[in-house]
């Protein structure tokens, strides 16, 4: 019992992280569909100075390429007002696609002196806390709502609306990079392509089913973790095939898109924002 | 520094601003093919390289087969305000109903219809279910029919590894070859199934015709460009949507059928089916603006993408992730000409 809690957290941390970041996108106003490109990149970036310099470097290494992914879709959909959805798809592509062409030379090559993977989650639930204190707590957090509810009044009241959302981008997009950072140099310290496996996605979805609120982000979090876990633990002592096991997630993540629509969405959710329209 | 609205750019600015973006595009490629190790110039050149003889054009053609046909679907799902990010998995739906067709059904002339009948109605159903989670749970269709490309991808592995294993499959993931009425006849000695490549076309010029010209066009084009408006003419959103869903997802199911009647024969691990095609055919319906007929340009363009990839993986054992790279560099490359050109920059606030 202890053990599958334990396992659940653990698995439930890089979850828990990308979503975190994604949230804080959404809550000014910006979908990141870039998280599963921006974390591939961040584990890769993440292990490969690992293996140079040493894991803590390798860390911030990831949300450094976290904060630059963030920023970079930032260009497009902030500054250039080009479509969310569409930049952020291009995002996630180029991300994984230079992540498993520049990795190759990585792949299966260990990593000796890996990150406790403990500390970062306990590191994940500190950020989860801190994140609902600057979102309800902070002046900037007050910005980031309100740009994300409605840019026009903030613009009106002087608040910076591309700045808000370019802040929010980059500091999310370096929590997603941490996420990163997480699965090549704790949870599984190595890099193989394709580690990320489909987690990006199910953090996007789990932006809607905790409502964008950091709290109940954690505790979905923790629950696709436990179900991961129970993936594992069961395979093979029920009569049930292993890929029902591997689709389960998603099937849960069509669930809960079913359960909790997207009623309590940001107001300005998805839309760039025009001065003077 | 600031951006205005720029309502009517001149054709130059337009120009200008697409070459810009596609020339960095092109330098961020060549600094990740100098990052990977090799000459840009030499990876560019490879990637090019299907266009220089016949075999490579025809390799290009049967790559652009599977992206017409999404492409023409994924095209009027964008005019309609469906966003269908799911065409992969219902590719490998198609597939999976065209196996069914041709392994567990008696053969016969008739095996061809059955394949493209259950193949096609597996991808529409696939598609018609993520419009029917967005009309009556309000459920982003972007995540569920990407959530549903895992769930796809599962049941194809669960089937070829479990109760669809072949007898000579020894080992490998795949069915048993199908017979020969299940196998799909090739324009002349390319491997292009001529069948899917005329349903790509027709798709693109009856889908052009649906949307330019009838009142069910009219309808899908209101209610993607101003849904309030299609409420207050008293459109049938909901209905409309899972019209054009279904749509797009039995061209996808025709798409998955061509690929394993008439290329591999049997059905075999996702990876093996499609090679991206349902986000590359994102590509193409972007691209072509949303217009179902200017896919039948940027399908074979993004084909010569898939092909040159196929290229640089034979002559420099590069990983086919290439193609996303270059995928996701031409479509940023695109939005951001778009956007650039339709901003003016004031220098003073």
């Amino acid at each position: 019992m202890e053990e599958a809690l334990l396992r659940a957290v653990l698995f439930g941390t890089p979850l828990l992280l990308a979503s975190l970041g994604a949230l804080l996108g959404e809550r000014s106003g910006v979908v990141n569909l870039g998280v599963e490109g921006i974390m591939a990149l961040a584990a890769l970036a993440a292990f490969a100075v690992a293996l140079w310099a040493s894991p803590p470097l390798g860390l911030l290494a990831g949300v450094g390429v976290g904060v630059l992914g963030g920023v970079f879709l930032g260009f497009f959909a902030v500054t250039l007002r080009a479509n969310q959805f569409v930049a952020g798809l291009a995002v996630a592509a180029l991300g994984l696609g230079a992540s498993g062409l520049l990795g190759k030379r990585y792949e299966g090559v260990p990593l000796e002196h890996p990150l406790p993977e403990g500390g970062l989650a306990l590191l994940a639930l500190l950020l989860a806390l801190g994140l609902h204190h600057l979102l309800y707590r902070t002046r900037f957090g007050l910005h980031l709502r309100s740009v994300g509810e409605n840019p026009r009044a903030a613009d009106l009241f002087g608040v910076s609306v591309d700045g808000v959302r370019y802040g929010a981008l980059a500091l999310g997009g370096g929590l997603i990079g941490l996420a990163g950072a997480y699965l090549s140099l704790a949870y599984r310290p190595s890099w193989t392509d394709g580690m990320t496996a489909g987690l990006g996605w199910v953090a996007v979805a789990l932006v809607i089913l905790a409502a964008w609120e950091p709290l109940r982000a954690v505790l979905g979090a923790y629950l696709f973790g436990l179900l991961f876990f129970l993936q594992f633990r069961l395979q093979g002592s029920l009569p049930i095939p292993s890929e029902a096991f591997a689709a389960m997630p998603y099937l849960l993540v069509i669930l809960v898109l079913a359960l909790s629509g997207r009623a309590r969405a940001p107001k300005a959710l998805g839309q760039p924002f025009e001065r003077g329209r | 520094m600031r951006l205005e609205l720029d309502p009517n750019p001149t054709p130059r600015k337009v120009l200008l601003a697409y070459a810009l973006f596609l020339l960095l595009a092109l330098l961020a490629l060549g600094v990740l093919f100098l990052a990977y190790g090799v000459a840009p110039l030499r990876a560019y050149g490879l990637l090019l390289s299907p266009l220089t003889d016949p075999l490579g054009l025809a390799e290009v053609a049967r790559r652009a087969v599977p992206l017409l046909l999404i492409g023409a679907g994924l095209a009027l799902g964008f005019r309609v305000g469906f966003f269908n990010i799911g065409a992969e998995g219902q590719l490998l739906l198609g597939a999976v109903g065209a196996t069914y067709a041709a392994l567990f059904l008696p053969p016969g002339p008739w095996t061809p219809v059955l394949m493209f009948l259950f193949g096609g109605g597996l991808g529409a159903l696939w598609a018609g279910l993520a419009a029917w989670l967005k009309v009556r749970f309000g459920a982003s269709e972007i995540l569920t029919t990407l959530m549903q490309n895992y769930l796809a991808s599962s049941l194809v592995v669960y089937l070829v590894a479990g109760p669809w294993k072949g007898q000579m499959a020894l080992g490998f993931l795949y069915t048993d070859r199908f017979p020969p009425e299940a196998q799909l006849p090739h324009l002349g000695e390319t491997l292009v199934p001529w069948p899917t490549l005329l349903f790509g076309v027709a798709a693109a010029f009856l889908l052009q015709l649906l949307l330019s010209r009838t009142p069910l066009g009219f309808a899908w084009r209101v209610l993607g460009e101003n849904p309030q408006a299609a409420r207050y003419l008293g459109l049938k959103e909901g209905r409309l949507l899972l019209l054009a869903a279904l749509t797009s997802g039995l061209l996808s199911g025709l798409a998955g059928v061509g690929e394993v009647a008439g290329i591999h024969l049997r059905l075999l691990e996702p990876a093996q089916i499609s090679l991206g095609y349902g986000f590359t055919a994102i590509l193409a319906a972007w691209l072509a603006r949303g217009r179902p007929l200017g896919v039948l340009l940027t399908a074979p363009l993004l084909g010569l993408i898939l092909a040159g990839a196929d290229a640089l993986k034979l002559a420099l054992s590069m990983p086919f992730r290439v193609v996303d790279v270059a995928s996701g560099l031409l479509l940023l490359a695109l939005i951001g000409a778009e956007a650039v050109s339709r901003h003016r920059i004031l220098w003073r606030r």
